[in-house]
């Protein structure tokens, strides 16, 4: 059973193979583990040009930022395993991130949203928070497994649902629409804070969380009852049917914890901008989806590993800052992100090809 | 006591306008194998899905053990041990052996926390009493659908079961692989278990079972001892009439050659150095054993699978195709072995199932199609292939197997090929319908086409084939005449490289 840690089993193998063979296996070595070669080399040719890439404050700054969106990534692989997708995700965010602002400003605060309303205690906030996230979450997942929708049309329609709620609450009290600023000290020290500084980088606690969560949903997929029926369903959900496993109730709950995910990532994303409007949370779905399927979690479904996420998501931030350090033009980021994406996906889809 | 362990009484089932079952009664004995026949769409496995839960029966009792159960769906039969091995695979391949063996079922800590150690043990301790070599941490997609169904089976024992059906268990099976299954079964058997056995393969029937019961058009016909059945008495059971003749008579001429076929070697799979030589209206049988390369030769000289080498020529002239499309021009045609995956468009009427390899022809002004002509030709199809259908504006999945399979032969000749290859062309189709298809090739044949046909039923080649060439390990072992060899001289040959 330990053949699974043979480091030296393939190169044992490579040595079995004879000539063209063996450049066929080198070129399918290449080709299947391209995105880590690119992305080395990617890192040494960022570095060179500029030095400060690889300094203790831009890493902190590509963990951070690989943090904060790692809860929401989480949360949507479990969607694409089911052979779905989530398109609610970013919008959830701004809800939960708009919602938890406006009830942690500080009192006094000019254009507080609430003027009335005293600071909340903040944990009754982030469960507030958990519960809105939920709550969608699990309308995406009943109109699902009981209406047998695509979970595409389902998210799309909730992803209006939830903007044009969104946009309505913002209208609230004293806001008339404005982004929602001037958190108490409570919400951001517990976010934003830090108990831990690399030289004189701090590292923000919001890194610790997103760790505990990823350890948390990495027990759920791999140890728990849930976490295998979701792999099963996934991977063919007539057979888990026949086999007695509540299909229906495993969809729902899938989508339920993605929802809590999405709502984890609001709560921290509202103190770590501090100032949120509407646009918080728009498009975090795609780069979200993008991590996935860069880190393996296929569209075919039943396939998918927490690592793959936390490289997926690692990378992608990597891609976005390394591209920033190089001073490349903005506008051609998004050309260099969108061929990135593409390529990792037609580099996943050669492993479960059948070749004739 | 007496020793009937599931007695299922008078069931019956009415669908919106079709008697599915009328007043059907099976009992099946402790320790038995129990074979149920009859043609596609006599009832079978309306029966089992009664027995399963999946239909509810209008009328009629169950009785497991003597005790009454309506079971509400295949969980709650698998809990009461009775558990089906089903013909289609229903697995989550992505997942490994031992997942799939305690899907829905895990056995936890806490009740949500998965104890793997138990599942790999218990998993292993039932292979050990099946001689089943698997492990249990493979991933199910990484096995052969041979050893699939072993997983299937040992699922079905796993849950204790007093009863397993196996719906057409062999029908992807080796010799080898099917002794095995017997082995296992016979084993159940001798456990006490019932067998409910569903196949089309009377040899294997009559070789396992103690106790056949045939069902004709949602009716129970008769229950037999096996001892006291052969081949043509089910047969005339299983069709209400006598076939006197399973094939029909031959009046086609073989001429020149016309096609050639040298050192046919392919990228991804075993085929290895295939030559043969077909003549005009000659009908050449491929026969094998699973996995022999016959369906990748088909594939191959279609240009559906990448050639290493070799060459392929049709009147002399070096056609070698790298795509279907190629192939079809040079006029050659191919009917696939999986209907339902890669030859029907199920929810496509028959015009277009019959016409969408044919486009080109019904072009007007080179960008339109002519409904007119495309009628026009589906019509003579239809009326060509006797196909039986309300219109051809009939959805072709609600057509019988047999009926599907003539649209796709029409299709074919309306491409006017010079080449037929059929692979597997009566597949799950019923034995009435199998004589019109063989009836169908040998008119084919003596209208000059040449015709290349993979079976893996025996009589089958011998009775519809001029000449056999026998498959063994992606090679050629040998090639016989359909006239004057036997089925142990096919066998032996297709052991050959194995």
């Amino acid at each position: 059973m330990n053949e699974r840690f043979n480091i030296k089993a393939p190169f044992a193998k490579y040595a079995g193979l004879s000539g063209a063979d063996r450049k066929k296996a080198i070129t399918e070595f290449f080709i299947n583990n391209s995105l880590y070669i690119f992305m080395i080399l990617a890192i040494i040719i960022i570095q060179i040009i500029s030095p400060r890439f690889l300094s203790v404050p831009s890493i902190v700054n590509i963990i951070s930022l690989s943090a904060a969106n790692l809860p929401i990534a989480l949360g949507i692989a479990g969607c694409i395993i089911l052979t779905g997708t989530d398109l609610s995700a970013g919008r959830i965010v701004g809800l939960v991130a708009c919602v938890s602002a406006s009830l942690l400003q500080e009192s006094g605060y000019a254009n507080k949203m609430f003027p009335g309303l005293d600071t909340m205690p903040v944990y009754l906030v982030l469960l507030i928070a958990l519960a809105i996230g939920g709550i969608v979450g699990l309308i995406n997942g009943f109109c699902t497994a009981k209406f047998h929708l695509h979970p595409f049309i389902v998210t799309l329609s909730t992803q209006l649902v939830v903007y044009g709620i969104l946009l309505m609450y913002l209208m609230n009290g004293n806001n008339n629409g404005q982004s929602i600023s001037g958190l108490d000290i409570s919400y951001s020290s517990l976010i934003t804070g830090s108990i831990l500084s690399i030289g004189t980088t701090a590292i923000p606690n919001f890194v610790w969380y997103s760790i505990a969560i990823t350890a948390i949903m990495w027990f759920i997929w791999n140890k728990t009852k849930f976490g295998k029926n979701m792999f099963a369903v996934g991977s063919n959900p007539e057979a888990a049917n026949v086999s007695g496993v509540n299909v229906t109730g495993t969809i729902i709950a899938v989508f339920t914890l993605a929802g809590i995910m999405y709502g984890v990532t609001g709560f921290i994303e509202a103190a770590r901008i501090g100032s949120n409007s509407a646009a918080t949370g728009l498009n975090y779905e795609l780069d979200a989806i993008a991590a996935c399927v860069i880190g393996g979690v296929s569209f075919v479904g039943g396939i998918g590993k927490i690592r793959g996420v936390i490289i997926g998501v690692v990378l992608l931030r990597i891609i976005f800052v390394g591209l920033t350090f190089l001073g490349i033009d903005a506008n051609m980021q998004y050309v260099i992100k969108g061929l990135i994406i593409l390529i990792a996906c037609a580099i996943d889809m050669r492993k479960y090809l059948v070749r004739k | 006591m007496d020793n009937i362990l599931l007695e299922m009484k008078n069931i019956t089932k009415e669908f919106p306008g079709v008697k599915a079952l009328d007043n059907v009664s099976l009992k099946i004995h402790r320790g038995s194998v129990h074979a149920l026949m009859g043609e596609n769409g006599a009832g079978k496995s309306t029966l089992m899905k009664c027995l399963f839960g999946i239909y509810s029966k209008d009328s009629g009792q169950i009785l497991l053990d003597g005790k009454e159960v309506n079971f509400k769906n295949s969980k709650e039969a698998l809990e009461n041990g009775v558990a089906m091995v089903h013909q289609e695979l229903n697995q989550a391949l992505k997942r490994n052996v031992m997942d799939n063996i305690w899907l829905g079922r895990y056995p936890t800590h806490l009740g949500f926390v998965t104890d793997e150690q138990k599942m790999y043990k218990d998993t292993l301790e039932i292979f050990e009493s099946l001689n089943i070599n698997v492990d249990p941490r493979i991933v199910m997609s990484k096995l052969p659908v041979s050893q699939r169904q072993m997983v299937e089976i040992a699922k079905a024992v796993s849950y204790d079961s007093k009863i397993i059906v196996f719906d057409e268990p062999t029908s992807s099976l080796t010799e080898q692989e099917v002794e095995h299954l017997f082995a296992i079964i016979n084993k159940l058997r001798e456990k006490g278990c019932g067998i409910i056995y569903i196949s089309h393969k009377m040899e294997e029937i009559l070789k396992i079972s103690d106790y056949v019961t045939v069902m004709r058009d949602g009716t129970w016909i008769a229950t037999e001892k096996a001892d006291d059945l052969d081949m043509d008495k089910i047969i005339k059971l299983m069709v209400g009439r006598e076939l006197t003749t399973r094939f029909p008579p031959k009046n086609n001429n073989i001429g020149e050659v016309i096609l050639e076929v040298k050192d046919l070697s392919s990228t991804y799979s075993n085929l290895n150095n295939v030559s043969f030589n077909l003549h005009k209206g000659e009908i050449l049988g491929v026969a094998g054993l699973a996995g022999a390369g016959r369906t990748e030769l088909l594939e191959n000289i279609f240009g559906i699978s990448e050639r290493k080498s070799g060459s392929i020529k049709l009147h002399g002239k070096e056609i070698n195709p790298k795509s279907a499309r190629q192939a079809i021009r040079s006029g050659l045609a191919l009917v696939t072995e999986e209907r339902r995956a890669n030859g029907i468009f199920g929810i496509l009427d028959i015009l277009n199932n019959t016409t969408i390899s044919n486009l080109e022809d019904y072009k007007v002004r080179k960008l339109f199609l002519s409904k007119r002509k495309m009628r026009k030709d589906t019509e003579w199809s239809i009326k060509a292939m006797h196909i039986k259908t309300p219109s051809h504006e009939t959805q072709i999945r609600t057509l019988s197997g047999g009926n599907q399979q003539k649209v796709i032969f029409g299709r074919w000749l309306l491409t006017k090929p010079e080449i037929l290859m059929l692979d597997e062309p009566t597949r799950g189709i019923d034995v009435g319908a199998k004589y019109e298809i063989y009836q169908l090739i040998v008119q084919l044949a003596s209208n000059g086409k040449g015709i290349i046909m993979v079976s893996s039923e025996m009589p089958e080649l011998l009775g519809v084939c001029d000449r056999i060439i026998v498959m063994s390990g992606g090679q050629i072992a040998g090639e016989v005449k359909a006239s004057d060899t036997t089925q142990e001289e096919i066998m032996t040959l297709a052991a050959k490289y194995v």
